[in-house]
Formats: C-alpha cells, sequence, structure tokens
C-alpha cells in the first residue's frame, strides 16, 4: 500500500508540473507570478512529505525549517515580482509578455 | 479600501486550449513522470539528520526543534534569511518610486475603529506566538506574519501610513532584525572564536533576543511589500 | 487507517483541482480567490503531515498575505486599464464631433 509520504510527494511533484506549464504557458504575468508560487508550494510539499514519517514518529524539523524560511521568501520574491509587473503595466498599458511571432 | 473595491470579474486572460500550449502541457507531464520517478527513488526513512536533530536538542536552549534548526543549528541561514526580506523591500523601493496602492482617508469610521482594537489584541497574539515557538509550534516567522496583516489592514484602512513620515517610522524597524542578528553574530564570534555558537545556558536568552528583533523586522517587511513602494501621500485618485 | 488513506486522496484531490482552476480560470480575479484557497488548503495539508509550525506560515503568509498582494495589483491594474477607456472614449468622441 503507498504511503502518505508518497502520495503528497507524487503530488508535490504534479503541483510542481503545473506551475511550470502555467508559467511557460500563459503571457499574463499575474498568472506567471501565481504558476510560480503554485511551483513553489510543490516543492514544500515534496519537502514536507519526505520529513514526515509516519503517525508515531516525530516528523523531520530540518525540511520543516527550510520551508519556513522558503514561505517567507516566496513572499518576498512574489511582492518584487508584482512591483515590477506593476511597473510594467504603468509603464506599456499592458501586462503581458507576448509570444514569439506575436504584436 | 476602495482599492479592492472596483475589482471585477474579467475575462481578461486568454486561457484556451492551443496547439503551442498542448504541446508545452505535453512537455510538463513528461517532466512531472521523471520528476515523480527521480521523488519514488528517494531513500525511504532516512532519518539520520532528525536524529541528529533531536539528539542535540536538549543544549539548543528551545524545545521546539523547528525553532532550534531556524535559530540555532542554522543560524546563519535565518541571517541571511532577514537580509533577504531587507534586499527585497530595496529592491520594491528601486523599481517602484510610489506606493502601489493609493494611501487616503477610509470612507467609513467603522473600519478604522474595528482596526484600531485589533491592534493590542494582534500585538498580543504576535508576542504570544514568538514566546510560544520556543517550545511549542509558533516563532518570530509565524508572529511576524500576524505583525504583516496587522499592517496590512492599517494600510487598507488608511488609518497609518497617512503621511510619509509615519512610513519612515517603519525604516529603523526593517533593519532592527538584520541589526540584532549580525550584532549577536559579530560579538559570539569575538567572544567564542565561532559563529552565531551560543555559549550553554544563555541560548534561549540570545534565541529570544534575535527573534523579537527580527519579529518586527518581518512584520514591517511584510507591510511594505503590501504597501508595494516607497510610502507616501497621494492626492491622485 | 483507511479514513486517513481517504482523507489524504480527498485532500490531494481538491489541493491540485484548486491549483489547475487557479491557473488556467480566464477570469484573474476568480484565479487569485481560488488560489488563496488552494494556499489554506495546502496549510491543511501540512498539518496532516505533522509540521504544524510550517502550516501556520503558510496560511498567515503563503495564502494570507501573497493573496493581498495580488489583490491590490490587480486593482491597481485593473483601475488604470478602466481609466485609459475612458480616455480613449472621450477622445474618439472628441474627434467625431471635430470630423
Amino acid at each position: 500500500m503507498i504511503n502518505a509520504s508518497v502520495l503528497y510527494a507524487l503530488a508535490g511533484v504534479v503541483l510542481f508540473g503545473m506551475g511550470v506549464y502555467a508559467m511557460i504557458a500563459y503571457p499574463h504575468l499575474l498568472r506567471k507570478i501565481l504558476g510560480m508560487n503554485v511551483m513553489g508550494v510543490g516543492v514544500f510539499m515534496v519537502f514536507i512529505a519526505i520529513s514526515y514519517q509516519g503517525p508515531e514518529q516525530r516528523a523531520d524539523p530540518v525540511p520543516h525549517a527550510l520551508v519556513i524560511t522558503g514561505i517567507v521568501v516566496a513572499v518576498c520574491a512574489t511582492g518584487l515580482a508584482l512591483a515590477l509587473a506593476t511597473q510594467l503595466h504603468a509603464l506599456t498599458g499592458s501586462a503581458r509578455i507576448p509570444a514569439d511571432g506575436e504584436e | 479600501m476602495r482599492d479592492l473595491r472596483v475589482l471585477e470579474h474579467h475575462h481578461d486572460d486568454d486561457t484556451a486550449m492551443t496547439p503551442p500550449r498542448l504541446i508545452i502541457l505535453a512537455l510538463s507531464v513528461l517532466m512531472v513522470v521523471g520528476l515523480a520517478l527521480a521523488a519514488l527513488s528517494f531513500p525511504a526513512g532516512d532519518a539520520r539528520l532528525a536524529t541528529l536533530a533531536m539528539a542535540a536538542l536538549p543544549q539548543s536552549g528551545v524545545l521546539n526543534p523547528v525553532t532550534a534548526v531556524l535559530l540555532n543549528y542554522r543560524g546563519y541561514d535565518t541571517l541571511l534569511e532577514v537580509a533577504v526580506l531587507l534586499l527585497a523591500i530595496l529592491g520594491i523601493w528601486a523599481v517602484a518610486p510610489q506606493a502601489r496602492i493609493w494611501i487616503r482617508r477610509p470612507d467609513t469610521p467603522v473600519l478604522a475603529a474595528f482596526v484600531q482594537l485589533l491592534l493590542p489584541l494582534m500585538v498580543v497574539v504576535a508576542g504570544y506566538l514568538l514566546w510560544l515557538g520556543a517550545d511549542e509550534p509558533g516563532g518570530a516567522f509565524q508572529g511576524g506574519a500576524v505583525l504583516g496583516a496587522l499592517g496590512v489592514l492599517w494600510v487598507a484602512a488608511a488609518v497609518w501610513l497617512s503621511n510619509a513620515r509615519r512610513g519612515n517610522l517603519l525604516r529603523p524597524l526593517l533593519g532592527i532584525g538584520l541589526a540584532a542578528f549580525i550584532t549577536a553574530a559579530v560579538a559570539l564570534l569575538l567572544a567564542r572564536g565561532s559563529l552565531l555558537e551560543y555559549p550553554s545556558g544563555q541560548a534561549k536568552t540570545i534565541i529570544l533576543i534575535i527573534e523579537g528583533a527580527a519579529l518586527f523586522s518581518i512584520g514591517a517587511t511584510l507591510t511594505l511589500l503590501f504597501v508595494g513602494g516607497f510610502p507616501r501621500r497621494s492626492d491622485a485618485p | 487507517m483507511i479514513l486517513a488513506g481517504i482523507f489524504d486522496i480527498a485532500l490531494i484531490t481538491i489541493l491540485l483541482a484548486c491549483a489547475w482552476l487557479a491557473l488556467t480560470t480566464p477570469d484573474l480575479l476568480r484565479a487569485v480567490v481560488l488560489f488563496i484557497a488552494f494556499g489554506l488548503l495546502a496549510a491543511l495539508a501540512w498539518v496532516r503531515l505533522q509540521a504544524p509550525d510550517v502550516a501556520l506560515a503558510e496560511a498567515a503568509v503563503g495564502s494570507g498575505l501573497t493573496g493581498a498582494l495580488l489583490l491590490s495589483t490587480l486593482s491597481v491594474m485593473q483601475r488604470a486599464e478602466a481609466r485609459r477607456k475612458q480616455e480613449h472614449a472621450s477622445a474618439t468622441t472628441e474627434e467625431e464631433r471635430r470630423a
């Protein structure tokens, strides 16, 4: 039987893939930033899933500390990215990155 | 809060599945399969680091292993993270000279009064989370998040930061966490010859002092992230 | 044991569905709100995996503050677009009057 650790690690991998897809496929910067955050949550989920050692044992605290650090850094990166996107929108009137061949 | 009231539903982004996007999706699925195979091959039950972390817990000064990792075993890591928070704000101020949200008087006194009532409560909760963090789930980041939420509410209700002078009050708070961390690191380096190695017996005191300073820095940083630019009064609509 | 398994599968299904909808719905406001819900569900998953410290940080920072940041950015962009549309409309009526 598949245990919870493996299940959540796989879910994290899928989340990471979704984030990568959204970041590449969609031109709107806000959606790229959403994709970046979903990627981040996917990575965190793999970390936390690996540290989980069943209901009896206490989970490994080292990945937990890394993830807390990661969450706070992710929100900072998001804030900076949003400031850049806002500025781009104010200057060009659009928050999209056009694909090759588009105007 | 006028800011948030204008939010509307728009079909403002084209997310239809086009052939190039289908290719990207297929490639992403391939990547997920590869990563999943890699994730399945992780060595199971390798808890060497956890054993070490738990074994050293009595000497770390705190009972919460996560706080011990953050502030004791990997203190330099957290030191650099506090520096990253400061750098993020400096980056935002560099690219966005003006605050993103318009700071204006609230339309209703109820919101402002409510937020003012919340202030002491949330400060107490933040302090409690910090104190609790030594032994139970909690700590400077969680407490700082509560302070940041308070800051966001205050900015959104336009109680605070209604002029640039008050915005300037936040600046020392921004740096105080990093300053305390670096002071502790340098002092310990000079006294004991090793970076952030706490003398046994005083570890908890030092950790709580650093966390207390970091608490305010994290709260100020998160608030200023929301302001999204150099805080100043704006009379523009 | 079986109950826990059912909970895990339900939570993961909702998490993945929320994430996918947040990333693909054409309406950006809905996308941001779905992302906030996704963050809170992730916090639930951290509690399930015995990481209460991470759950606290995720619920407050990863979901709440990130959501506030995204909403305020979205409103700034929408307001600027509405203003531009208005200016454009008034400019065209001016031209029509002149013509």
